[in-house]
């Protein structure tokens, strides 16, 4: 099984509240200079639905990371969690991409990845036979780029996932989250998929993975060499264009005054929250 | 702006419940028609809906599709973007808007890609300036707002709608409905089989009001402690007839089932009261309940970022505070 998982950086988003600041005038957050940035949580818990199907059956994983020369970072750090390779894309036309831009420019990337693997995933002609995003980024959250990259290579999609086995060769048995519980779904391959959290802890990189990353030849391509390949199956390669346009970044503060309800003991402070609450007509 | 096409959805059947329409069909009736005036169409596939056009057209839908199927039963993108399309097709909406809900927010991506039109997700406002769509959405968690418009006049723009944010649309009065049937083609149903078919659907929410819609809701964090420690929470929400949710940290660590989790990647509540145990108060986690009326903390750390958005607070071991709290209601509630 060939595995492709798009990984973001993305600024840390346990920053304390009083510290995250915008600047308005460039549209911009303004990370703490104390704090660095992170591959992006739900895209950790991908790489890990990966490397557990990597190591139940075999195949490889490509890490795939659209971003400044920074984001060398977290697919350093997917090398030492035990991605096999790893394709960074970096160009300057593509920053501050929306969703549009970001899903066209990785589907492209991961278009030649399957071209270039020189092994044919389980169907042939893809070179790659799952590709693993994370179910939003959470700088944008927007929840769309993998679904777009989808969309883009013809191929079924789900999401948020929280469990993933393969039942025979060319399926999956997925579990799909819904607002109630879960569906079982059986899906075929290639497909895209979507991971949340609940697929379990992302692992700790180990140290010889940590100093092995360290050494690893990471390629670079910028947006020119992300042509379409060959002609995709069914209808035309979707411009590296944008479709939305940030007009404004700011901050809201919105802070209740807290009344905090004392008593002689935290049981006699319980009381005294019942009776307060009864009080307002809360309850 | 010109006609505003809604995608609405129905409560999920089970057992006994007779078909509803899921609250965030209101509320998307509501936006469109502030924005679309009475050019309003409603979409609803699914089985046995058919019923509820008549409710869609009495909250001001001037024209509903409807795709009443068998094939429709589950919530699968392959088999509902078909019929999405063909009410597009139809309708020629400028404006498409969706719930941000499980099955909205695939969906709708799917679909922007598929028409290769812009989609802003999540919005908690939508504003017509100077003739241009404004969609305005909480980005880094919540930490910042974002406000979108097309980056280049479109024919076709999507936006999906975060739960409780809009205010739902009233009845309009008795108004004929026209109602459209779309039919979901074999192939199309055949074809979805192969590339994605439902299994089995798994339901995994507790007893007691529905964690959406309860006016009270008591939600424990990592601060509870264990699994074994999550019946202090269920019996506070029992005292006070309300429902239990969670953070992620509960749902991760498997103490509550993750339909419970309340935050950005869960469900939005709105309930009168809201109280939180042993919750830290994320970003992503307030996004979720800070449309509650008045939320009440209990942290044993006083620095905690939930006492921001508390209006009563206690500051100590949640252990020794909650059952002691949970008698005082039973009393209270007693007489
Ligand atoms: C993209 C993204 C999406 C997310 N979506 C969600 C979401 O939808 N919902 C969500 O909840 N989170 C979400 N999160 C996670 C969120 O950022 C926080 O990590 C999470 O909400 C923390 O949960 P918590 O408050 O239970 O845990 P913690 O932050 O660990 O807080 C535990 C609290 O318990 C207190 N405590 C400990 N012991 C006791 C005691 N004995 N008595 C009283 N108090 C005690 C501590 O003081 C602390 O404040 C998301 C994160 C990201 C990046
Ligand atoms: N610049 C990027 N590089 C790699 N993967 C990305 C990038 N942007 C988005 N993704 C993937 O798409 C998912 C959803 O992103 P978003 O639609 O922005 O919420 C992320 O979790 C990543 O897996």
């Amino acid at each position: 099984m060939n595995v492709v998982v798009c990984i973001k950086q993305v600024p840390d988003p346990e920053i304390p509240p009083a510290q995250f600041k915008v600047d308005e005038v460039a549209r911009a957050v303004v990370p703490p200079p104390s704090v660095a940035p992170v591959m992006n949580g739900y895209d950790a818990h991908a790489l890990e639905a990966a490397l557990r199907l990597k190591e139940r059956h075999g195949g490889t994983v490509t890490a795939l990371s659209l971003g400044p020369p920074s984001a060398r970072e977290v697919l350093k750090r997917a090398l030492a969690m035990g991605a096999d390779r790893a394709c960074h894309v970096d160009d300057p036309v593509l920053y501050d991409a929306d969703s549009w831009l970001a899903a066209a420019a990785l589907a492209r990337a991961i278009y030649r990845i399957g071209g270039e693997s020189g092994r044919s995933g389980q169907n042939g002609q893809y070179g790659y036979d799952l590709i693993l995003c994370g179910r939003q980024a959470s700088d944008t959250d927007a929840g769309q780029v993998g679904l777009g990259i989808a969309a883009f290579l013809s191929l079924p999609a789900l999401s948020p996932v929280q469990q993933v086995e393969v039942i025979e060769n060319g399926r999956l048995r997925v579990e799909r989250l819904t607002e109630e519980g879960y569906q079982v779904i059986d899906v075929r391959l290639p497909a895209l998929l979507a991971v949340s959290s609940e697929i379990g802890e992302p692992r700790y990189p180990p140290l010889r993975g940590i100093m092995a990353a360290s050494r690893a030849q990471i390629p670079m391509w910028t947006a020119a060499d992300l042509p379409p390949l060959g002609r995709k199956d069914d209808g035309d390669w979707p411009p590296l264009a944008r479709k939305l346009r940030l007009q404004r970044l700011y901050q809201e503060r919105r802070e209740a005054a807290c009344e905090h309800v004392q008593g002689e003991s935290p049981a006699d402070a319980g009381r005294a929250l019942a009776d307060r609450l009864r009080q307002v007509g809360v309850i | 702006m010109g006609t505003v096409l809604v995608v609405a959805e129905a409560q999920p059947r089970h057992a006994g419940n007779m078909p509803a329409l899921a609250p965030i069909s209101y509320e998307l009736l509501g936006a469109a028609r502030r924005l679309g005036g009475d050019d309003v169409v409603a979409v609803l596939s699914g089985t046995e809906v058919r019923p509820l056009a008549g409710e869609l057209a009495a909250h001001g839908a001037a024209q509903v599709y409807v795709a009443d199927d068998p094939a429709l039963a589950d919530y699968v993108a392959e088999t509902y973007l078909p019929v999405v399309e063909q009410a597009i097709c139809h309708a020629q909406p400028s404006l498409v808007l969706l719930g941000q809900t499980a099955n909205g927010r695939e969906l709708a991506a799917r679909l922007a890609f598929r028409l290769g039109c812009g989609l802003v997700t999540d919005c908690t406002r939508l504003a017509v300036n100077a003739g241009t769509l404004v969609m305005t959405k909480p980005v880094h968690g919540g930490s910042a707002i974002a406000e979108y418009v097309a980056e280049a006049p479109a024919a076709l723009q999507m936006a999906t709608l975060r739960p409780r944010a809009f205010e739902p649309a009233g009845r309009v009065g008795a108004k004929p409905a026209a109602i459209v049937g779309l039919e979901v083609p074999a192939a199309v149903v055949a074809q979805a089989a192969e590339r994605t078919r439902v299994i089995e659907t798994v339901r995994q929410v507790s007893s007691g009001p529905r964690l959406k819609d309860a006016r009270i809701v008591v939600a424990g964090g990592r601060g509870v402690g264990s699994a074994a420690d999550w019946h202090l929470v269920a019996e506070l929400a029992a005292a006070l007839g309300g429902a239990v949710g969670a953070t992620r940290a509960v749902t991760d660590a498997g103490w509550a089932p993750p339909s419970l989790q309340v935050g950005l990647t869960g469900a939005t509540v709105t309930p009168d009261l809201y109280v939180a145990v042993g919750i830290s108060g994320a970003v992503q986690h307030i996004a979720g309940c800070a449309g509650a009326r008045t939320i009440v903390a209990i942290n044993r750390d006083p620095n905690a970022n939930i006492f921001k958005h508390a209006r009563f607070g206690v500051v100590a071991d949640y252990r020794q505070v909650l059952p002691a709290l949970a008698r005082r209601i039973a009393e209270l509630r007693g007489d």
